[in-house]
Order: structure tokens, then C-alpha cells, then sequence
């Protein structure tokens, strides 16, 4: 285990609802991140995002650790759920709501 | 560093074979794509494992020559 591992694990460990993202939630630096923070901001759950722009290590690490080759990735409860395409089908199939419910992620 | 779509069609169906492949180039630009993959090998698999299989077919390829790929994937109806 690498330390870009150990801290990748302590983050999606310790939050319920995390987002590894280019940018912060207020200010999105790539259309893929923006459309998976609207998401997130329109089921008004709570959740945390981590810029990896500001930390490449991060960037780099989050790739191998996911086993995913893009930004944004979201985990919920420490499971790896996808990226915003992912996301976005889940969401209109009503799948994502439902997940969240069924995890008990708190309400923003 | 763009690709052409292809490009991206032919790796797609070398690494999942009775892949059904739909590109669209979304911005004209050869460099922000969707694909639609649709596989009965996919019948199964959580949507995460059908993308990485996408991904894998691309050898490396995405998030590095390949920037922007907008992918959905399905299994035949």
C-alpha cells in the first residue's frame, strides 16, 4: 500500500458521499465534473468533493485505485459507484435516489 | 492529441467482439465523443464492470489520447 492509497482510502472511508472532481463543487473546471455536481446538488444529499487539480497525486492514484481511468468518480459509503456518465444513467433511472435512500445518506 | 472514430469503433469491437458500437462525435472537433456499446456479454455485469471492459478494450487510450468519451453501454433487448 502506497500513501496516495492509504489517503484515498481514509477519504472515501470517511465521508458518506464523496466526489473526486477537477474543480470544487462551486466552480466545475471540466463538463463532466460540473454535470455530476448537478446531480449531486439536485438530490440534495450531502457530500464532500475532493479537486484533484489541486493535488496530483490524487489524480494520479484515484485512476489506479478506482480502476478507472477518468475524473469525476464518485463513492457513497466507501463503494466506488462510477463516473458522471454512470452517474447521470442511474439517475434518470431513478437508481441513484434509490441507492442513497437505501445507504442513508444524509440530507443537505 | 484527438482520435478518429474509427479508430475508437475498431478497438471497442476487438476487445468485445459482439459489441454493437455507436459513435457520435459530439463537438465536430474529433476530440469529445459518445459511444453507445451494446454487448450480450455485458447481461450481468454491474455497469461499472461494463465500462471497464469499454475502457480496457481502449487500451489506455481514455483520459490521454482519447479526452472526452460519453459512454453508455447496454445489453440487446
Amino acid at each position: 500500500m502506497t500513501d496516495t492509497t492509504t489517503r484515498i482510502g481514509e477519504i472515501v472511508n470517511s465521508n458518506d458521499v464523496v466526489l473526486f472532481m477537477k474543480g470544487t463543487a462551486l466552480f466545475p473546471q471540466c463538463g463532466f465534473s460540473s454535470r455530476a455536481v448537478a446531480i449531486l446538488d439536485h438530490l440534495g444529499v450531502q457530500f464532500e468533493t475532493v479537486d484533484v487539480l489541486q493535488d496530483p497525486e490524487i489524480r494520479q492514484g484515484i485512476k489506479a485505485y478506482s480502476d478507472w481511468p477518468t475524473v469525476p468518480q464518485l463513492y457513497v459509503k466507501g463503494e466506488f459507484l462510477g463516473g458522471s456518465d454512470i452517474m447521470a444513467e442511474m439517475f434518470e433511472a431513478g437508481e441513484l435516489q434509490q441507492l442513497l435512500e437505501e445507504k442513508q445518506v444524509a440530507k443537505a | 492529441m484527438a482520435m478518429e472514430s474509427d479508430e475508437i469503433e475498431r478497438l471497442i469491437r476487438e476487445g468485445i467482439p459482439d459489441a454493437r458500437v455507436e459513435i457520435t462525435d459530439l463537438a465536430g472537433d474529433g476530440d469529445h465523443y459518445s459511444a453507445r456499446v451494446v454487448s450480450e456479454s455485458f447481461r450481468g455485469q454491474p455497469r461499472v464492470k461494463q465500462h471497464q471492459r469499454v475502457y480496457e478494450a481502449l487500451g489506455g487510450r481514455m483520459g490521454g489520447a482519447l479526452h472526452a468519451l460519453q459512454l453508455t453501454t447496454a445489453t440487446p433487448d
